[in-house]
C-alpha cells in the first residue's frame, strides 16, 4: 500500500487535498450559497429562501461596512509597513553586533511564541486607563490624570496597532536577519573600494538581495492578518462606538450576535477575497523576487 | 565621538530589549501577586509576598474550582499533539511530492493550497459552525483536530518541500540503484536528513494550534472541549476582569510555547527561508 502511494506524486498530495477540502472549501461553498439567502441562525427554515444579490445590494449600501473596510485597509497598511521597517531596523541592528547575537536572536523570537489573544490581552492590561502599566509609568512624571487609552476614539486604534505590531514585528526582524546573514561579502567591499557610502552600498546591494526575504515575510504575514481579529476582540471589541471596527469582528457581531448568517457571509466573502488577494500579491512578488536573484 | 556612538548603539539595543521583554515580564510577575497588589501606584514591580493562589485555585488544589483550567489546559495539549500528527504526517507526503516529482498544474496547485490557508478563521467559522452542528461534531475535540489539521497542511507543506529540495536527489537514487524502493528510499535516507526541519515545521504546527482563537471560541461551546485560549475568556466579564488569574492563565499558556520554540528556532528561520529562495 504504501509503496503504492509513494510512487505517484498525486496519491501523496490527495490526503492534504481532502483534509483542505473538507474544512475550507465545502465550507466556502456553503457559506457562498448562503450569501445568497436571508440565512437566520434562529430561523433554520430561511435558509432556502433565495434573495439573489440582496445582501450584497445591503452591504453596498451600508456605510458601517464601508468605514469597518476603510479601517481594515488603513489598519494593514499602516501596521504591515511598520512592521517592515522596524523589523529591518532591527535586523540590521543586531547584524552589527558580534558579541551575543545568537542570544540576541532568541530573544528577538520572544513575541512570536505569543498567541494573538495573548497580545491582546497583554496590552489591555498595560493599556488599561485605571490599573495599566502605562498610566502607573506617566503617573511617576507626574502625569497624574488617567489617559484612557482603550477609551479615547483615537487612541484606542493607535493602541491596537501598537499590540499588533509588538507581535509581528520579529517574524520580519528574524526573516530579513537571515537574509543579511546570507549575504556574499565579496561586492560589498567591491563597493567600498569603488567608493560607495554605507547608503550607496545599502541600496544597491544590500536592498536588492534582501528583497526575496521580504516577499518571504510579507506572504508569511499576510497568511494570518485575519488573526488581528483576535486582538481586536479582546482588546476593545470593537469599540468606542465602532471606532476600532475591522472587517473581522463586523462579522463575528452580525453573524452570531445578530444571528444574520446570510449577511454576514456575504461580507465574509469580502474580507476572504482581500486576504486571498493579499497573499496572491506577496507570492507572485515572491516568485518574480526569486527568478531575479537567480539570473544574478 | 566613536565611543559616544558605541554607547548610543548599546543603548539602542537595551531600550529594544526592554520593549521586547517587558510586557511579558510583567505579565509573569503579575500572576504571583497578591490581589491588591495589581491596584498599586506606583507599579510595584517586585512583589512583596509571591503567592501562588490563582494556580492552586485554577487547578483546584483546594477542591474549589473558578475555571477548570486543568481540563483547558488537557484539551489544548491532547487537540494541539493529535492535529500536529495528522497535520505533518500528510503535509510530510505533499511537501515530498512536490520537491521530488513533477507533474501538471505543479504550481498552481501549490499556490492554492497556500491560498486556503489566507482564508481568515472567523469568516470560516460561519459555515463551519452549521456544517458541524449538521453533522454533529460541534463541541467536541475530533471537530477541533480535523480543522486545525486543515490549517496546518498548507504551512507544513510549504516547510518541508523546502527541506527535501535541500537534500540532493542523488541520494535517494543511489538507495534506489541498490534495490531500495522508493518508499524505503524516503524513509531510510531522506526522512532522517530532514528531521530536524520537519521537527521545526512539527513545531510551528503545534503553537498555531495551540495559539488559535478565532475558529476554537466559535466551534467549541462548552468545558468539553474548550482549549486554553477560550478557556482564558472566563476571567472575563462583561464588566470586570480577574486580572491576576488571566495573567497566571497566560503563563500557563506561555510556557510550553517558550520551550518549544527555543528547541527548534535555528531551524525553524532555515525553513522558512530555503523553502521561500529556492522554491
Amino acid at each position: 500500500m504504501v509503496r503504492k502511494i509513494f510512487r505517484s506524486p498525486v496519491m501523496l498530495i490527495m490526503p492534504s487535498i481532502l483534509a483542505i477540502g473538507f474544512v475550507i472549501i465545502i465550507p466556502l461553498i456553503f457559506s457562498f450559497y448562503t450569501s445568497f439567502t436571508s440565512y437566520k441562525l434562529t430561523r433554520p427554515d430561511s435558509l432556502f429562501n433565495f434573495v439573489g444579490l440582496r445582501n450584497y445590494e445591503r452591504l453596498i449600501d451600508n456605510a458601517k461596512f464601508w468605514y469597518a473596510f476603510g479601517r481594515t485597509i488603513l489598519f494593514l497598511a499602516v501596521v504591515l509597513n511598520l512592521e517592515l521597517l522596524f523589523g529591518l531596523g532591527i535586523a540590521l541592528l543586531i547584524n552589527k553586533i558580534t558579541w551575543g547575537q545568537r542570544t540576541l536572536r532568541t530573544i528577538m523570537m520572544f513575541p512570536m511564541m505569543f498567541s494573538p489573544i495573548l497580545v491582546g490581552f497583554q496590552w489591555k492590561y498595560i493599556f488599561n486607563d485605571n490599573i495599566g502599566l502605562l498610566n502607573n509609568f506617566l503617573y511617576l512624571f507626574g502625569y497624574e490624570s488617567a489617559i484612557p487609552w482603550l477609551i479615547d476614539k483615537y487612541l484606542a486604534m493607535g493602541s491596537i496597532m501598537v499590540a499588533e505590531i509588538w507581535a509581528n514585528t520579529s517574524i520580519f526582524a528574524i526573516l530579513l536577519l537571515a537574509g543579511l546573514l546570507g549575504i556574499p561579502r565579496d561586492p560589498i567591499e567591491a563597493a567600498r573600494v569603488d567608493g560607495c557610502n554605507s547608503w550607496q552600498v545599502f541600496k544597491n546591494i544590500t536592498l536588492p538581495f534582501l528583497m526575496p526575504f521580504v516577499f518571504i515575510a510579507l506572504t508569511i504575514r499576510s497568511l494570518d492578518v485575519g488573526r488581528a481579529y483576535d486582538i481586536v476582540h479582546i482588546m476593545t471589541g470593537g469599540g468606542p462606538a465602532m471606532r476600532t471596527e475591522l472587517l473581522w469582528t463586523m462579522i463575528a457581531r452580525i453573524g452570531y450576535k445578530d444571528a444574520n448568517m446570510g449577511f454576514a457571509n456575504a461580507m465574509s466573502y469580502v474580507s476572504i477575497i482581500l486576504s486571498i488577494a493579499f497573499t496572491y500579491y506577496f507570492f507572485t512578488k515572491l516568485v518574480a523576487a526569486r527568478r531575479d536573484l537567480g539570473q544574478q | 565621538m566613536k565611543q559616544i556612538k558605541k554607547i548610543g548603539f548599546w543603548l539602542l539595543v537595551l531600550f529594544l530589549l526592554i520593549l521586547i521583554c517587558l510586557p511579558g515580564i510583567w505579565i509573569f510577575v503579575s500572576a504571583f501577586r497578591p490581589n491588591p497588589e495589581i491596584l498599586a501606584k506606583p507599579a510595584n514591580w517586585i512583589p512583596d509576598r509571591w503567592t501562588l493562589h490563582q494556580f492552586t485555585q485554577m487547578f483546584s488544589i483546594n477542591g474549589y474550582v473558578s475555571v477548570p483550567a486543568f481540563k483547558y489546559l488537557m484539551n489544548s495539549v491532547i487537540i494541539s499533539s493529535v492535529s500536529t500528527v495528522i497535520a505533518i504526517t500528510i503535509g510530510m507526503m505533499g511537501g515530498y511530492a512536490f520537491a521530488r516529482f513533477n507533474f501538471k498544474g505543479k504550481n498552481k496547485i501549490f499556490l492554492s493550497l497556500m491560498l486556503a490557508r489566507a482564508v481568515p478563521g472567523i469568516s470560516l467559522s460561519l459555515p463551519l459552525f452549521i456544517l458541524f452542528a449538521k453533522l454533529g461534531i460541534i463541541n467536541t475535540s475530533f471537530g477541533v483536530i480535523l480543522v486545525y489539521v486543515a490549517m496546518n497542511v498548507p504551512f507544513t507543506i510549504w516547510l518541508t518541500d523546502g527541506f527535501f529540495r535541500q537534500i540532493p536527489k542523488e541520494m535517494s537514487e543511489v538507495a534506489r540503484t541498490d534495490g531500495c524502493t522508493r518508499f524505503q528510499a524516503f524513509w531510510n535516507v531522506e526522512l532522517p536528513l530532514a528531521g530536524p526541519g520537519i521537527g521545526a515545521a512539527a513545531i510551528f504546527a503545534f503553537l498555531l494550534s495551540w495559539n488559535e482563537y478565532a475558529l476554537a471560541s466559535i466551534i467549541t461551546r462548552t468545558v468539553h472541549s474548550k482549549t486554553l485560549p477560550i478557556g482564558m475568556m472566563d476571567y472575563l466579564d462583561e464588566f470586570t476582569i480577574n486580572w491576576a488569574g488571566m495573567c497566571a492563565i497566560a503563563v500557563v499558556m506561555i510556557i510550553p510555547a517558550l520551550i518549544l520554540t527555543f528547541i527548534v528556532q535555528k531551524h525553524l528561520v532555515s525553513g522558512l527561508t530555503f523553502g521561500g529562495v529556492k522554491g
